[in-house]
């Protein structure tokens, strides 16, 4: 057993890090926000340049093979960057969708960003939609499907075009809008290994916030004076810190367990995957609530860039299996949350 | 990266399977705090040595058998499934060894390691003392100079909360021999029996009335320089190495939580009220957390293994970690068997709960507590600025 990342896994995640870093992640997910998709998709062409869809397509299909792993760690990054856009929907659906469909190709070059519904909005109760909501099962909420080049909707046992859409709805996360689907025609695909994989990139995605989290939060406390000495060096603060630290050390391990648990391996356990999310959830969120409360007011600000990750990981933490499916699954041994 | 198990790692799974299903007592052991208890798990020790499974990743001429790191994770993830008793050696096997591993000298390993492997000299330990608990650099027994007997040293003071001291046969510790250096300088690891003219041993009972720690007294003890652990005046070097043995995966390796992990998901299945969300969310987590701490062993082999040595705070992350999943998992499998039997602790199969919930409780206290913990982590690993 060799758990732990080989040299060219590290090595093409470090270049996603600064090929992220380099492209000023905050002002596309700000200009995406304002409507402004360009540098977005721009971010998106020159990451999918690297490969990284390409990573969930065998070869035989135009890919680069199916590496969940690696394509874990990418995720970890593009959370940590906070870039904006569908691309955990866009990657799901590069994989799973069936090469015979006209889709695939597009979406590996980068020139095409797919959406997909999130099954467990289908029973959601929100009355945004107004009296006499619509209740069809299969009807649910994707995101960004309003900028989307390709929208679909999962239903039980399979995965539809979307038929019509409904209006964009602001998220919590400003550089995200959901918008109800109804579904249309059938599409050959593969449904689970969409919802597994959007599953584990989400969780990367958490993960890496988290991880941008604590680590804006230490170089704050590290600079920010009060009493005469910088607030970090105060043991209710650091103590706060090291707790964040403790609970990311110990999501990673499984975020890669899930991974492998996808991909097949035979000592990966089915429940590796949920309790992924759940625990890259649960760590995201202890990120974003000391974030907040180490920065003090500057954290409840809509302008400092790191509320940014702060508001994202409250929109990841229940999108593709919230923490009570995910522990249910973990309960029943069942690979998929809800 | 991958999580396959290799053949060679099947089949050491496959034999100390074989061998523990064959073995280990159909009833549980006595309590490892009695005297009576202790004996009977001395007895145990002395079978796994004989079969070569007391220390499995030690070199064979110590009566190991030279597993791989991962391979030792395996065996601990099969002995503690396998309901195998606690381990009366673990002091020794998995303090003392690593340090003289690092700092010892051959004669020491060669006179020291076998009997500590076999259960003939079980280890206690002697760090804190009334005055220096977490603040152990402010401990204030000595170790004076003599000439007498070929050269050594007179250990005088109190240590306390000394795990295993109440039935144990020798102790290792710290104290100051340079009385003119303060705090972490000019102080020695020394070995000694606990039996010697001039030490006295006063059991103390933990929460649940038993011996399992003591208070050791030393008047003017005589320890030869053989029993040094390395240099003079280096001892606090030597003992932070075995520090991070106590605080990381070799104290409390991932299969004695993969294990009651298991044993608490089946609790649920059988006792729970299966309107009690809240309950079957504490279960989840525990398992979540159990297998986190698994797969964060397999990654610390797989990284050894690629001499890629572990940073200083990784130790106390795991211990934090580690310590409160123990409590949370024990609460939850006493609040799983309810009214009456979560409270019996005697004459109950169930008991084991109890017992296991009384050990962990200790866990965020003893080998540096987790405020100790949470402050390696802040100012060694995030460079938060030293301070309290």
């Amino acid at each position: 057993m060799r758990f732990v990342p080989d040299r060219e896994h590290r090595g093409y995640a470090a270049t996603v890090r600064r090929l992220l870093a380099d492209a000023g992640p905050h002002e596309a997910a700000r200009a995406w926000a304002a409507g402004d998709q360009r540098p977005g998709r721009a971010l998106w062409r020159s990451l999918a340049d690297t490969g990284l869809p390409a990573l969930a397509v065998p070869e035989e299909q135009g890919g680069l093979g199916w590496y969940p792993p690696e394509l874990a760690s990418a995720f970890v990054e593009t959370g940590r960057a906070g870039v904006p856009g569908p691309l955990v929907e866009t990657v799901a659906l590069a994989a799973g969708l069936h090469p015979s469909t006209p889709w695939p190709a597009r979406l590996l070059t980068g020139e095409h960003l797919a959406t997909v519904t999130d099954p467990a909005t289908a029973t959601d109760r929100a009355s945004a939609a107004g009296p006499g909501a619509e209740t069809r099962p299969g009807v649910g909420y994707a995101v960004d499907a309003h900028v989307a080049d390709l929208t679909f909707v999962l239903v039980a046992g399979g995965l539809t075009t979307a038929a019509a859409v409904g209006t964009p709805l602001r998220s919590v996360d400003p550089g995200r809008h959901l918008v109800r689907c109804v579904p249309g025609e059938a599409v050959s695909a593969d449904p689970r290994r969409i919802r597994a994989l959007a599953t584990l990139l989400t969780a990367a995605q958490l993960l890496g916030a988290g991880e941008a989290l604590l680590e804006g939060s230490v170089a704050y406390a590290g600079q920010r004076r009060q009493f005469g000495r910088p607030v970090g060096s105060f043991q209710a603060v650091k103590h706060q810190l090291a707790s964040v630290a403790v609970a990311l050390k110990f999501a990673r391990p499984l975020l890669y367990g899930g991974a492998l648990a996808v991909r097949g391996d035979a000592a990966a356990d089915p429940r590796d995957l949920p309790a992924a999310k759940a625990a890259c959830s649960r760590a995201a969120h202890l990120a974003a609530r000391t974030a907040l409360q180490v920065h003090g007011a500057l954290g409840y600000t809509d302008e400092y860039d790191l509320t940014l990750l702060l508001r994202k990981a409250r929109a990841l933490q229940t999108a593709w299996g919230t923490l009570a499916a995910c522990r249910a699954a973990v309960l029943t041994g069942g690979p998929l949350p809800g | 990266m991958d999580l396959e198990f290799s053949a060679a790692e099947e089949d050491f799974r496959a034999g100390a399977r074989t061998w523990l299903r064959a073995h280990v007592p159909d009833e549980p052991l006595p309590s490892l705090e009695t005297a009576e208890g202790f004996a009977a798990h001395r007895s145990w020790e002395r079978e796994l040595y004989e079969y070569g499974w007391s220390v499995v990743s030690w070199p064979r001429a110590y009566g190991g058998r030279g597993a791989t790191l991962t391979e030792w994770l395996i065996f601990e993830e099969e002995y503690y499934a396998a309901g195998a008793p606690g381990r009366v050696s673990q002091n020794g096997i998995n303090l003392l060894a690593p340090t003289l591993f690092a700092h010892g000298t051959e004669e020491q390993r060669a006179r020291i390691l076998p009997p500590t492997a076999a259960g003939t000299t079980v280890w206690a330990q002697a760090w804190s003392e009334p005055e220096a608990g977490s603040d152990l650099a402010a401990l204030r027994s000595r170790a004076e100079r003599t000439e007498r007997d070929g050269g050594g040293w007179l250990l005088s003071g109190h240590k306390t909360w000394s795990s295993r001291a109440a039935f144990a046969d020798r102790a290792f510790g710290l104290f100051r021999t340079d009385p003119e250096q303060e705090r972490h300088r000019g102080l020695s690891y020394l070995m000694f029996p606990l039996d010697a003219p001039g030490v006295t041993v006063r059991p103390i009972a933990r929460l649940d009335g038993r011996p399992a720690f003591a208070e050791i007294l030393l008047d003017r003890v005589f320890v030869p320089d053989e029993d040094v652990i390395g240099e003079p005046g280096q001892g606090w070097r030597a003992a932070m190495s075995t520090a991070g043995n106590e605080r990381g995966l070799a104290l409390r390796s991932p299969g004695r939580f993969t294990a009651a992990a298991e044993r608490l998901r089946h609790l649920w299945r059988e006792r729970a009220d299966p309107g009690d969300t809240a309950v079957a969310q504490r279960v989840a987590d525990a398992w979540i957390g159990a297998r986190a701490y698994q797969l964060a062993g397999y990654a610390a082999a797989s990284g050894e293994a690629e001499d890629e040595a572990a940073p200083p705070f990784s130790a106390s992350m795991n211990k934090i970690f580690w310590s409160e999943l123990d409590i949370d998992l024990h609460e939850t499998g006493l609040d799983l068997l309810g009214p009456g039997t979560a409270e019996i602790a005697e004459g109950l199969a169930e008991s084991g709960w109890l017992d296991g919930w009384t050990f962990a409780l200790a866990g965020p206290i003893y080998a540096g507590t987790n405020e100790i913990q949470r402050d390696i982590v802040a100012e060694r690993l995030l460079g938060l600025p030293r301070g309290r």
